[in-house]
């Protein structure tokens, strides 16, 4: 360190007494804001130490005195949001499902949380706006076409119980045999020509229609009924109204009659709450649920 | 204040500067480091923790491999709007067997740290081989590839000897058996009881991809359908203090 110079002009404040390679520092004072924030905050972290979960200690850190943990908070949180709507959750966990949307306070109240449940439970596969995805066979909720019956109670008890899983015994169930093993392939091709006329189409190859009648009348019918008007109790899709879960095209008909199809969907009573699934069953009620 | 005056001696001198720069890094370090390892609520111990199986093991490689957690998190925070949505927060103990962990800290997709069971094996597939097919505001890549992809679990046991030796408690039967477990896994009509004595009774045994041999897919929703579902919450009630 060199000694200061004299490059210093009356007036300035003194330097720090550093001179490195002849460059010297002021000794500015701090803005007194500024200090006096400093050590405002200094004493605003004492507080905070005390007030708040902070210091380690052997086995826990020191909790703070007012008991405040990041579990605690949600806990409560959760509380208070199921008690504020305990009241309306329960009373809609105990009417009759019939009665939900004469009652305009519940029907606005079960429209809401529903469509809440649905977007965060039901729309990655039944899309967003319900509109289902046709080519994986997630069904449109937006149309009065039901594959297991569109009441308020069938939907609640579909969504309740979900369809062919393995969770609950009581999950709807049905089970459409794999015709490939059991029809020749000029008999699938028949039947499927016919299928393609029962919603008023046109076959593919309109010849082949007359032999598929005979095909479908004797495998078909009792599941789809005689004119392919579905069953709603076995949840036998309707072939007669053009509404296809998986397409209607020729090919994707075919595939469907040959290797049949096995749409799962979940039991939801394992997840969410009575309230919450009478909510959402009475939202996709009143998007296109029926009587 | 004599010592402060001593500064000159540290500031001129390179290596001894380095030397105590490290130390005052090392302190700051042990502070904020070392009670992690002894503190009650980062060591919590819950029921339901197990080690992976191989074949999840190897979905979680090819969750890494592709980058899944540049996207999705694995940590449900405790705030209520993430409980609503993902399911129970999670536990530290819930990543201990993590190397390395996936909490991740950008959501562009949501949280997976629960994904398991939520959706069907059909869904994972139908959305991985093309998100948009299922969930059309989605902007997640495609991923059919990894259908394509055949894996036969040849070096799984390497990567759980590795895992082992940072912790993981694979015991020896599990070594020896890696490879077996992880083709049993995958296949229903295979005899994998010793999976399931292994590895405990709730492990998925299924054809996941629906496809015959064992493809990445495979492996990635046998991961998948795991996540989150170890601890269960129906009888494990966390203290709430922590």
């Amino acid at each position: 360190m060199t000694t200061p110079t004299d490059k210093k002009l009356p007036g300035d404040p003194d330097t720090t007494g550093h001179s490195w390679d002849g460059i010297e520092e002021f000794n500015n004072p701090l803005p007194k804001w500024w200090l006096y924030t400093f050590y405002l905050c200094i004493i605003w972290a004492i507080g905070y130490t005390i007030a708040y979960p902070a210091w380690p200690m052997v086995n826990s850190a020191t909790a703070g005195l007012l008991g405040w943990s990041s579990r605690g908070e949600v806990n409560a949180e959760m509380e208070a949001a199921e008690a504020a709507n305990a009241e309306i959750n329960a009373r809609l966990a105990s009417v009759e499902l019939t009665e939900i949307a004469a009652d305009p306070d519940l029907n606005s109240y079960a429209n809401n949380a529903g469509a809440a449940v649905f977007r965060t439970w039901c729309a990655q596969c039944h899309g967003s706006g319900a509109a289902g995805v046709q080519a994986s066979g997630y069904p449109n909720l937006l149309d009065d076409d039901w594959l297991w019956g569109g009441d308020i109670e069938n939907i609640y008890y579909t969504v309740a119980h979900g369809i062919r899983n393995e969770d609950d015994d009581d999950a709807r169930y049905s089970e459409m045999p794999a015709f490939g093993e059991l029809l020749e392939p000029e008999e699938i091709n028949g039947v499927v020509n016919y299928v393609m006329t029962l919603s008023g189409g046109e076959a593919q190859d309109p010849s082949a229609v007359e032999a598929g009648a005979e095909v479908y009348a004797d495998n078909c019918s009792v599941c789809h009924g005689d004119n392919g008007e579905g069953d709603v109790f076995q949840g036998a899709p309707n072939l007669a109204d053009a509404i296809w879960l998986y397409g209607g095209d020729y090919d994707t008909l075919v595939e469907t009659v040959t290797y049949s199809r096995y749409g799962v969907m979940p039991n939801w009573n394992s997840r969410l709450t009575e309230a919450q699934i009478r909510a959402v069953a009475t939202y996709v009620h009143q998007l296109g649920g029926g009587t | 204040m004599a010592i402060l005056d001593k500064h000159k001696i540290l500031e001129t001198n390179a290596t001894l500067l380095l030397v105590f720069s490290f130390l005052v890094v090392t302190i700051g370090g042990i502070v904020q480091i070392a009670p992690l390892f002894y503190l009650e609520n980062t060591i919590e111990k819950v029921e339901g923790m197990r080690p992976y199986t191989p074949l999840e093991l190897a979905g979680r490689e090819i969750y890494i491999r592709e980058g899944c957690y540049v996207c999705h998190s694995q940590m449900i925070r405790p705030m209520r709007d993430e409980v609503e949505r993902y399911g129970h927060y999670s536990l530290a103990a819930e990543s201990m067997y993590d190397h390395p962990f996936q909490w991740g800290s950008k959501r562009t997709g949501p949280d997976l740290a629960r994904v398991g069971g939520r959706y069907s094996d059909d869904w994972h597939v139908d959305h991985l081989r093309n998100p948009e097919a299922v969930v059309p505001e989605s902007v997640m890549p495609k991923y059919a590839f990894l259908e394509d992809t055949r894996i036969d679990g040849k070096y799984i046991e390497d990567l759980m000897r590795t895992h082992a030796f940072v912790g993981v408690p694979y015991s020896d039967e599990m070594l020896d058996n890696a490879q077996a477990d992880f083709l049993a896994q995958a296949d229903p009509d295979s005899d994998y009881d010793g999976l399931l004595e292994r590895y405990g009774d709730k492990v998925n045994v299924r054809n996941f991809d629906g496809q015959a041999g064992i493809s990445e897919t495979d492996a990635l929703v046998a991961y998948l359908q795991m996540l989150g579902t170890l601890v269960d919450f129906s009888t494990f009630t966390p203290d709430a203090s922590r």
